[in-house]
């Protein structure tokens, strides 16, 4: 579980995120959307503290982890990220990108990284590719990769950022079917997304961000049908 | 044209023993100015104000002044100052190996700062503590792309070395340039000299491109 309670992130003078207060339950999946700019990012950046929030509180399964005494690494271990653009480690193969933080951070004997790390190749559907080299990868495939990288951690928590916006339109269905998979496993995701179809069909709620503010949040299918701020209204009317 | 290199036969085992004491100085002058300048490289880029501006102070200095200088204060300073009567052997290596960090360290730097930023958010997200993140993702991809400066700078090591003959060390330039005072002949000893220079940089140069041909992984 996820609590942010008057979460506000400033970047100098700029406030990105204003005063957001939400809950993510454990199993949840949760949408975020909202126009560019709009702070998405930042968010989902702060609940693994890849940024340091400015004001407020988030607690993990009611650990606060915006204390300074915080251990991050620690926190950082139970939440996997999969990120825009891959990030995969290039100097790595496959299978070595997805056991190397178990090994490393886990201190899980090789052997049995290995085993975890060849289970969740086959899962994201890449068995045959646990030799290649990232470079040798299409877009889709990278993303799966980091996916299964992620979730080899075993982590409760996982968070997407834009995991399909830098593939071409053809890979796109690959990732959402192992994203959505991984939901159906009960896995607790935060996704900031523009998949609409995605945010519709798998989401159990939808979080819209509006320059720094939570506008509005609530079932999809009700957000879709009945926007209730104008806001909400122009955005969806823009990319629908 | 008066050319006698069979003059020099005799002297050619007592020349040739000096690229052993070349390369024994230089190959240690260069981990030294490696280990140091990576470390160095790392102050650098934290954010710990103290480091970084004693790091940068560090470069300032041994780049802003000639190597020879360097070269001679250590050797003239230290026992003068602390009556440690340091060996040539020794001095040569500080000197190569403190000067070269500076150099070092500046290479290390942009190429760290070259790797996508996106690699170290990665490994943070995994949890992953700084030491392994650095040793095994953040620098492997730097060297890779620094390798040809790095090249560069052993390369000049290896030719500057010839500078620790004014210390009275026994390299491949001093045992040449004796060898002239012998002979009442210096031409032939220090063509032979560069020859020797030339075909190490050569065989340098080569292992180079081979470390480099092994390391392109990703394009
Ligand atoms: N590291 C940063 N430093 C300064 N400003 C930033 C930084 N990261 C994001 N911002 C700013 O914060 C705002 C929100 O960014 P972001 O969270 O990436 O939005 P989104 O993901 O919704 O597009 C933008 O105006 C962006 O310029
Ligand atoms: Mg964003």
């Amino acid at each position: 579980m996820i609590k942010v309670k008057e979460l506000s992130k400033q970047f100098g003078e700029n406030l990105v995120l204003n005063n957001i207060s939400t809950t993510i339950n454990q199993g949840e999946v949760v949408a975020v959307i909202g126009p560019s700019g709009s702070g998405k990012s930042t968010f989902l950046r702060c609940l693994n503290l890849l940024e340091e929030p400015t004001a407020g509180d988030i607690f993990i399964h009611d650990q606060e982890i915006t204390l300074p005494k915080t251990n991050k690494l620690e926190v950082r271990k139970n939440i996997g990220m999969v990120f825009q653009h891959f990030h995969l480690f290039p100097h790595m193969t496959v299978l070595d990108n997805i056991t190397y933080a178990p090994q490393k951070v886990k201190q899980i004997p090789k052997s049995e990284a290995v085993e975890i790390g060849k289970d969740l190749l086959s899962k994201v559907g890449l068995t045959e590719k646990e030799d290649a080299y990232p470079n040798q990868l299409s877009g889709g495939q990278k993303q799966r990769v980091a996916i299964a990288r992620a979730l080899a951690m075993d982590p409760g928590i996982m968070l997407f950022d834009e995991p399909t916006s830098a593939l071409d339109p053809e890979m796109v269905k690959e990732v959402l079917d192992v994203m959505k998979d991984l939901a159906q496993t009960g896995m607790t995701m935060v996704v900031v997304t523009h998949e609409m179809n995605f945010a519709k069909e798998v989401a159990d709620r939808i979080m819209f961000l509006d320059e720094g503010k939570l506008m509005e949040e609530g079932d999809p299918a009700t957000f879709f049908q009945q926007p209730k701020t104008t806001r909400a209204q122009d955005f969806l009317g823009k990319i629908l | 044209m008066n050319l006698d290199f069979s003059q020099i036969v005799p002297y050619i085992p007592f020349i040739l023993e000096g690229i052993w004491a070349t390369l024994k100085f230089v190959s240690v002058s260069i981990v030294v100015g490696f280990v140091l300048g990576t470390l160095l490289a790392l102050c650098k880029i934290t954010k710990i104000p103290g480091l970084k501006a004693l790091a940068d102070a560090y470069t300032s200095i041994f780049r802003g002044t000639p190597l020879i200088l360097q070269l001679m204060l250590i050797y003239f300073a230290i026992p003068q100052l602390t009556g440690y009567d340091i060996s040539p052997f020794l001095s040569a290596i500080m000197a190569f190996g403190l000067n070269s960090a500076a150099y070092v360290s500046e290479i290390i730097r942009a190429g760290i700062l070259a790797v996508d930023r996106g690699q170290t958010e990665a490994a943070e997200a995994l949890g992953i503590p700084y030491k392994p993140m650095m040793i095994n993702i953040i620098l492997p991809q730097a060297l890779k792309n620094i390798l040809p400066a790095l090249m560069n700078e052993f390369i000049t090591l290896t030719k500057e070395s010839a500078l620790v003959s004014t210390i009275g060390y026994l390299d491949l330039m001093r045992r040449a340039q004796i060898v002239g005072a012998d002979l009442y002949r210096n031409f032939e000893p220090l063509l032979f000299a560069g020859l020797i220079y030339w075909i190490m940089v050569f065989i340098l140069t080569k292992l180079g491109s081979l470390v480099e041909r092994r390391m392109r992984y990703s394009d």
